[in-house]
């Protein structure tokens, strides 16, 4: 079984972000970067399948040079190859041209199963995998929390609102989106990194997949720090007399203590 | 440039019945048509749905649709995107709004994608500028907020945070109207829906608790969690924690706030090492008094905290165990 786990890097979650000059985005030149969560687990997620079930299990990413690291760290994990779509600015491209240049790459590859997460940490638009299964014509389910492979289908618990689940069927192949927590992450091993070292990481861009971002659909205009919806009395200075001066208010101003 | 409401229905227990957020995209409907001075109609899909339709009568529209088909029984994503995209060109509606629910997560890009288009997602809040709607969304779990705008031809797509607009906003009308049936072309769906189900109920009921501690990302690693174990306990709380926490077995799942996991509307949240992404936020925001203990002063949590510190949890958690006991004893 041919398995292909979508992925994406983003700046790493506890980065302190600051908006650009131009408000178009964030100053992202000294930012760190890792591996989006979600995808994290659909990655993990594929690698079981393959250890259960036997096959290959293929990375595919779209970003500049430096999602080569998270690559690196995909395949040090168990993947056995990645294709890595090498764009320096991938923001010409909206959720569409992004996903038609994930489909251009994996058409090809005719993988019974895509795995993507359920969302980026970053733009959180949760529509990559969704859109990428009606590029490919696709079945799919959103939010899986367990996937059960069966004779020439896969039947996966979807989650719902509530404490929810549904199981659902379909037949392969077919693509998932992975919810975070569905399995346990594993970390790399000393000999998983040196393998990794040797595996093929095939380097290819928009152009030479043919793909274009074509006329964006939808544009984010001004990227800028919320307002506060509620006027927030903060307490600094040691972190003893901010919690005196915490306990106070909460004793005589909300009186909830 | 007429707007459609597509409202969601779900016959989890018993007889189809209205998913809540489904009210605040009809509200934000209205809005919008009247901002735009357009048409606004509202569409609700499945079967059996007549006695939901009719509720829809009495509400200020210009049109009610009821897309039903036997096929629309039960949700799956195919159905459901070839029954809308018949509806939206059938009545060429230029704005198409949508509860931010699970499932339309699950079929809406699907549908927008089908006419060649991008669906905005999760939509907090918009405003009109040169006669257009611009939309705004979060980005980074909710540290920063973009402005998106729709380019190219309409139709345009959009799904609705839950509690980003008022569903008590929603405005009657003034005379009863009639219920337009729509039935659309389908083929069964390659996607079989099975049983709907719930895990093993829950040990922990957490909507009872007048105090919740809540611990979050912040905290590290599961050798931690005593740290603000003894915080709830100085404070007589139950303990609760954010998504990741429960991902990663340091709490069991039952202690989950959030949008998958319990909502809870407690006297005082006080919410240590937890940024406050939206699932998390929709969760508790309707707590008396929120308290935020985060060293990024810029983490949403604070956006809806009455009370913070911003320091090292590590150092600050221990010092308020400290005070809340010196003030007991």
């Amino acid at each position: 079984m041919k398995i292909i786990v979508c992925i994406k890097q983003v700046p790493a979650r506890d980065s302190q972000l600051r908006v650009a000059p131009s408000g178009a985005w964030i100053q992202d030149a000294d930012l760190s970067y890792e591996i989006n969560e979600p995808d994290a687990y659909a990655l993990e997620e594929g690698l079981q399948l393959k250890e259960k079930h036997g096959g290959e299990v293929v990375v595919l990413c779209a970003g500049p040079a430096r999602a080569a690291q998270t690559i690196r760290e995909a395949l040090a994990k168990g993947a056995d190859r990645a294709i890595h779509i090498e764009e320096e600015d991938l923001r010409a491209f909206d959720a569409l041209g992004a996903a038609r240049l994930l489909a251009a790459a994996l058409g090809p590859e005719k993988p019974d199963l895509v795995l993507t997460g359920l969302q980026s940490d970053d733009l959180g638009y949760g529509q990559t995998g969704v859109i990428l299964a009606e590029l490919l014509g696709l079945p799919h389910a959103t939010i899986i929390m367990q996937v059960e492979m069966q004779e020439g289908s896969i039947r996966v618990k979807r989650e719902l609102e509530d404490g929810w689940f549904q199981h659902v069927r379909m037949p392969l192949p077919a693509l998932l989106t992975i919810q975070s927590g569905i399995n346990k992450l594993r970390y790399a091993t000393l000999m998983g990194i040196k393998k990794a070292k040797n595996k093929e990481i095939r380097n290819v861009t928009a152009a030479g997949l043919g793909a274009n971002s074509g006329a964006a659909s939808i544009q984010l205009s001004r990227v800028y720090l919320p307002g506060r919806s509620k006027q927030t009395q903060l307490f600094d200075g040691p972190p003893k007399e901010a919690a005196a001066k915490l306990v106070e208010k909460l004793k005589f101003e909300a009186r909830v203590i | 440039m007429s707007i459609l409401v597509v409202m969601e229905q779900r016959a989890v227990q018993g007889p189809p019945a209205w998913s809540r957020m489904s009210w605040e995209t009809l509200a934000a409907g209205q809005q919008l048509s009247g901002e735009l001075q357009q048409p606004v109609s509202a569409a609700v899909l499945g079967q059996g749905i007549e006695s939901l339709a009719a509720e829809l009568t009495g509400k200020k529209l210009d049109h009610v649709y009821a897309v039903e088909h036997d096929l629309l029984k039960d949700y799956t994503p195919d159905t459901y995107t070839a029954a809308v995209r018949q509806l939206v060109e059938q009545t060429q509606a230029g704005i198409v709004i949508f509860p931010h629910t699970y499932q339309v997560r699950d079929f809406l890009p699907k549908l927008a994608t089908a006419l060649g288009r991008v669906a905005v997602s999760d939509v907090i809040a918009h405003r009109i500028e040169d006669g257009k709607p611009v939309l705004v969304r979060q980005l980074f779990q909710g540290k920063l907020n973009v402005d998106v705008r729709f380019t190219g031809a309409p139709p345009y797509f959009a799904s609705l945070q839950a509690g980003a607009y008022r569903a008590d906003h929603v405005e009657a009308g003034s005379a009863p109207l009639p219920v337009e049936k729509f039935t659309p072309q389908l083929t069964p769906s390659r996607i079989q829906p099975l049983d709907l189900f719930r895990e093993a109920q829950r040990a922990v009921d957490l909507t009872a608790a007048e105090i919740i501690v809540s611990v979050g990302r912040g905290i590290k690693e599961a050798d931690n969690i005593p740290i603000v174990q003894k915080l709830a306990d100085a404070l007589g709380a139950e303990l609760a924690a954010s998504r990741p926490i429960c991902d990663s077995g340091w709490l069991p799942m039952e202690r989950q706030v959030g949008s998958s996991g319990q909502t809870v509307a407690p006297k005082m949240y006080l919410a240590v090492g937890i940024s406050g992404a939206i699932q998390h936020l929709v969760g508790m925001k309707g707590s008396k008094i929120i308290v935020a203990i985060n060293k990024d002063a810029n983490a949403p949590i604070f956006e809806v905290a009455d009370y913070g510190i911003v320091g090292d949890l590590f150092q600050v958690v221990p010092a308020l165990v400290e005070e809340i006991k010196k003030g007991k004893s």
